[in-house]
């Protein structure tokens, strides 16, 4: 079967190059021919030539010795007008930082920045372009911030010298809609930083206490230490705690008693408690254990929370539609803001663009591909008059279209607002988690017993009811459980990123972990991209493979890329005649013979009724070649499905048609369910479906066409080639390249649950020799004051140590 | 021992400095891209010695 690649804008060549034939001295590409050549270096196509030239005159080329090929694949050139709308200001404004009406500031994501040199050469952008004044990159956010002077250069030109060069920037309707969301949260870094600075002098000023200064001559000084201590413990509880009091509150507002409700009032039980033994001098209090508490807990929030900045994981369709698009009107062809397109407006789209929203084709070869709203990957052809719905992409040749409905209306965005997005999935998951449900009864029992103290000494000893049950309180504070939970899962988080599988948070580790059911999704899940080819007809000789050849290679069209894969290098020759039909085929002359590249009309060619069709044909002269490309399954499928079968229930969702069930079948085991021709919503009812039998849904499927059923299931997992390039609501994002240790991913994440367990028992073990000891009152404070750091640190160990064992017993790397 | 009220405000002064700077750093965004930082020392720039 044919099939079309999503092609991207740009094509990042990070992995090692094998080099097979001479290796483009830009991007690194094999090159197909060795005529594209200046300067002694070989490029694989014209653009990765200009790009070279364009630097070489800016005597730039130091952008090739800090890294050998650095550059992306100018393979496929960007249409020169396809920036146009930038020239309208109110559009271009909305993409302004800053601007005084001259000196201008825009921050632009360019996602193909990958190495050192895209960072030094994207900081000269003031040697390629007067009017730039100064270019700085963020590499871990791949945001390039130029200032530049709009009298000198406009917008427009500046984008266009960045796709010249190959680095395009991702301009989208989310750029203009939304606010950029932070990287990460500075607060609790400032608050981390606060609590550290009090903790650790709180313990230095109490190291005399320790060791029983305060009954010798430095009495003196032990009211001055308390003093300080309380003046040092004060930021930490009103700043750097206020994390948890915030939480808690949160909760407590919701009739929900979360983790941090219990470690809240152990806080102010502690805090208050202090207060009174200094101010009645009757103690020292334990303002140290306050603070270093807090400050560990902060530590294991931070670590918990390092976001992965180069992947957005709340992008919605806006961040796939164009900000822009071209109108024509009375007056020629007019940029339009996205949000002013209306009814009746007529749109013209190029290759390679995004239907903005559900219209009528006017004219022009329509050849949608639809493979992000139903997963077919196959283009369709649509007659003029017809319906084409948004977020189909047009292939192939300019097409005009009469908007029916407004953006928001559409099928896709109704599928996007669709209720199973309203809900916030993050929210519910947190809620439900282990550690607040163990911490619920953890309180509730802890009430009792605090209950039942205070009974005893009532009736005993009234004077002691408040001593012993503060301390029981101070003692039994949850707060091993929580510093075990984030602590794994910080740690369980570092490990699955390093092995390819980028969580959302942390939350999502215990979803994986009781996921009974996966469902995985066909096309570019299972199968890829690369393709297997064959030829049926008449058997081309090595003559006629360069006549093929030297035709094909002219072209840009993914079918002739294909071809040429297929029939390796030959030299190059002059062709009499070269004509190229767009959308039809390939016409040439070559040697007194005629060759014909592409579909059966255009070859003259009658079609084969039934099985599977030709991507293309090849006629030489009065000879036809038939030539498939034939879609393949990933390598590492035929291992995978089965190990997963052991553990989990598994079912298959396509969108495409039922050829290859048999194949399937056999792989999956009878007891699976597969389905095809399943549109989006058929996906997500039969998510909602298992869920309702009870079952815990993990999905793997891809892009944009399983929105749905992603944000449906209780685990939604992306695969994706480039992990920066779609990411829409998804739960983890899986690297397509690490496919083969998604069962060993899916196992680490599922013992997280019992290191949690684990460390938690440890952590009540020494609660209960703690307390136990303290009871006798053998307690030494010195002891005391070193048990603390050292219980606390032996939890953060056993928890990233046992994290580290399964993740390298299972096969998986510890290092990125 | 008058000399340990000199030497607490020493340090509690020289830590206060620490957590200050610790602070202004990370609000003058020097944590917000770490990766670029560390390439971007080890690039000799023409220019700026011509």
């Amino acid at each position: 079967m044919p099939t079309i690649d999503k092609e991207r804008n740009t094509i990042i060549i990070s992995k090692p190059i094998v080099h097979t034939s001479a290796a483009c001295y830009h991007c690194g590409t094999d090159c197909i021919t060795n005529s594209i050549a200046i300067d002694e270096k070989v490029f694989c196509c014209e653009g990765c030539k200009l790009v070279y030239e364009i630097l070489n005159d800016n005597g730039l080329c130091d952008y090739y010795k800090l890294q050998s090929h650095p550059g992306l694949s100018q393979i496929k050139p960007a249409r020169s007008d396809k920036f146009a709308y930038l020239d309208n200001e109110e559009i271009a404004s909305k993409l302004y930082k800053f601007t005084d009406g001259n000196h201008t500031m825009v921050t632009l994501y360019i996602p193909g920045v990958h190495c050192a040199s895209c960072m030094w050469l994207l900081e000269h952008m003031n040697k390629l372009a007067a009017g730039i004044t100064e270019s700085r990159l963020n590499f871990t956010s791949k945001e390039v911030t130029i200032r530049y002077k709009r009298d000198a250069i406009s917008l427009r030109r500046i984008v266009e010298l960045l796709t010249t060069i190959g680095y395009e920037p991702y301009i989208s309707l989310d750029d203009a809609t939304q606010e950029k969301t932070k990287n990460y949260n500075k607060q609790l870094i400032y608050k981390l930083g606060v609590a550290g600075f009090c903790f650790g002098n709180i313990m230095l000023m109490s190291f005399p206490e320790y060791l029983s200064l305060d009954k010798g001559i430095e009495h003196e000084y032990a009211f001055l230490f308390r003093i300080l201590n309380l003046v040092l413990a004060l930021p930490v509880f009103f700043y750097s705690a206020s994390e948890f009091f915030s939480s808690a509150w949160a909760g407590l507002k919701q009739k929900i008693l979360n983790i941090d409700a219990p470690i809240v009032l152990a806080l102010i039980i502690t805090f208050a408690r202090s207060v009174y033994e200094i101010a009645t001098h009757t103690g020292s209090g334990y303002l140290d254990s306050m603070s270093g508490i807090v400050f560990f807990m902060l530590v294991g929030r931070v670590v918990q929370e390092r976001a992965y900045k180069s992947i957005s994981f709340h992008r919605d369709y806006k961040s796939y539609f164009p900000i822009a698009v071209n109108v024509v009107t009375k007056d020629g062809i007019v940029s339009k803001n996205l949000q002013d397109l209306q009814e009746k407006d007529v749109v013209e789209l190029h290759n390679d663009e995004i239907i903005p929203a559900d219209a009528i084709l006017i004219n022009g070869n329509a050849r949608i591909d639809y493979s992000f709203v139903t997963g077919e990957s196959e283009p369709v052809l649509i007659e003029a008059g017809k319906l084409v719905y948004a977020g189909g992409k047009q292939v192939g040749e300019k097409i005009t279209i009469q908007v029916v409905k407004p953006v928001a209306g559409s099928y896709l965005t109704s599928l996007w607002n669709h209720h199973s997005f309203a809900k916030n999935k993050a929210e519910k998951n947190n809620r439900d988690s282990m550690i607040h449900v163990m911490s619920k009864y953890f309180t509730i029992v802890l009430f009792a017993l605090a209950a039942a103290t205070a009974i005893y000494w009532w009736a005993n000893d009234p004077s002691k009811i408040l001593p012993s049950v503060s301390a029981m309180l101070i003692v039994a504070c949850p707060c091993a459980l929580l510093l075990a939970a984030t602590y794994t899962n910080g740690n369980l988080l570092r490990l699955l990123s390093n092995n390819g599988l980028y969580l959302r948070d942390a939350t999502v580790i215990e979803q994986i972990g009781d996921a009974t059911h996966i469902v995985f999704d066909k096309t570019g899940t299972l199968t890829q991209g690369s393709k297997q080819f064959h030829v049926t007809g008449h058997q081309l000789t090595e003559a006629e493979k360069a006549w093929v050849y030297n035709t094909a290679i002219h072209s840009q069209h993914p079918y002739s890329k294909a071809l040429i894969k297929y029939l390796g290098a030959f030299p190059v020759t002059n062709l009499d005649k070269w004509e190229e039909h767009t959308g039809k085929g390939l016409y040439a002359e070559i040697e007194g013979s005629t060759i014909q590249i592409g579909s059966a009309a255009f070859a003259g060619v009658t079609l084969e009724q039934s099985g599977i069709q030709p991507a293309l044909y090849i006629r030489i002269n009065e000879k036809v070649t038939a030539f498939y490309i034939i879609t393949e399954f990933r390598g590492e499928v035929t291992k995978l499905i089965p190990a997963l079968n052991e553990r989990y229930s598994l079912s298959l969702l396509s969108g495409d048609n039922d050829r290859q069930r048999a194949e399937l079948q056999s792989l999956f085991g009878q007891n699976s369910q597969l389905l095809f021709e399943q549109k989006p919503l058929d996906k997500l009812h039969y998510i909602k479906k298992l869920q309702d039998g009870g079952q815990s849904v993990l999905m793997v499927g891809d892009g944009l066409n399983d929105a749905g059923a992603l944000q449906q299931s209780n685990v939604g997992i992306t695969l994706a080639d480039d992990i920066n390039n779609f990411t829409p609501s998804c739960d983890a994002i899986l690297d397509a390249g690490k496919f083969a240790k998604f069962p060993a991913l899916l196992k680490l994440a599922y013992s997280g649950k019992y290191i949690i367990y684990f460390s938690f028992i440890i952590s009540i073990l020494y609660n209960i020799v703690g307390l136990s000891i303290s009871m006798q009152g053998k307690m030494n404070p010195m002891i005391a004051a070193i048990l603390m750091p050292v219980s606390t640190l032996s939890i953060v160990l056993i928890t990233t140590g046992l994290g580290s064992f399964v993740a390298k017993k299972s096969g998986l790397s510890l290092k990125a | 021992m008058s000399a340990l009220y000199l030497l607490i405000l020493a340090s509690i002064t020289v830590a206060a400095f620490f957590l200050i700077a610790f602070i202004w750093s990370v609000r003058s965004n020097q944590f917000e891209d770490k990766q670029g930082a560390a390439m971007r020392m080890l690039q000799d720039d023409e220019w700026n010695k011509n």
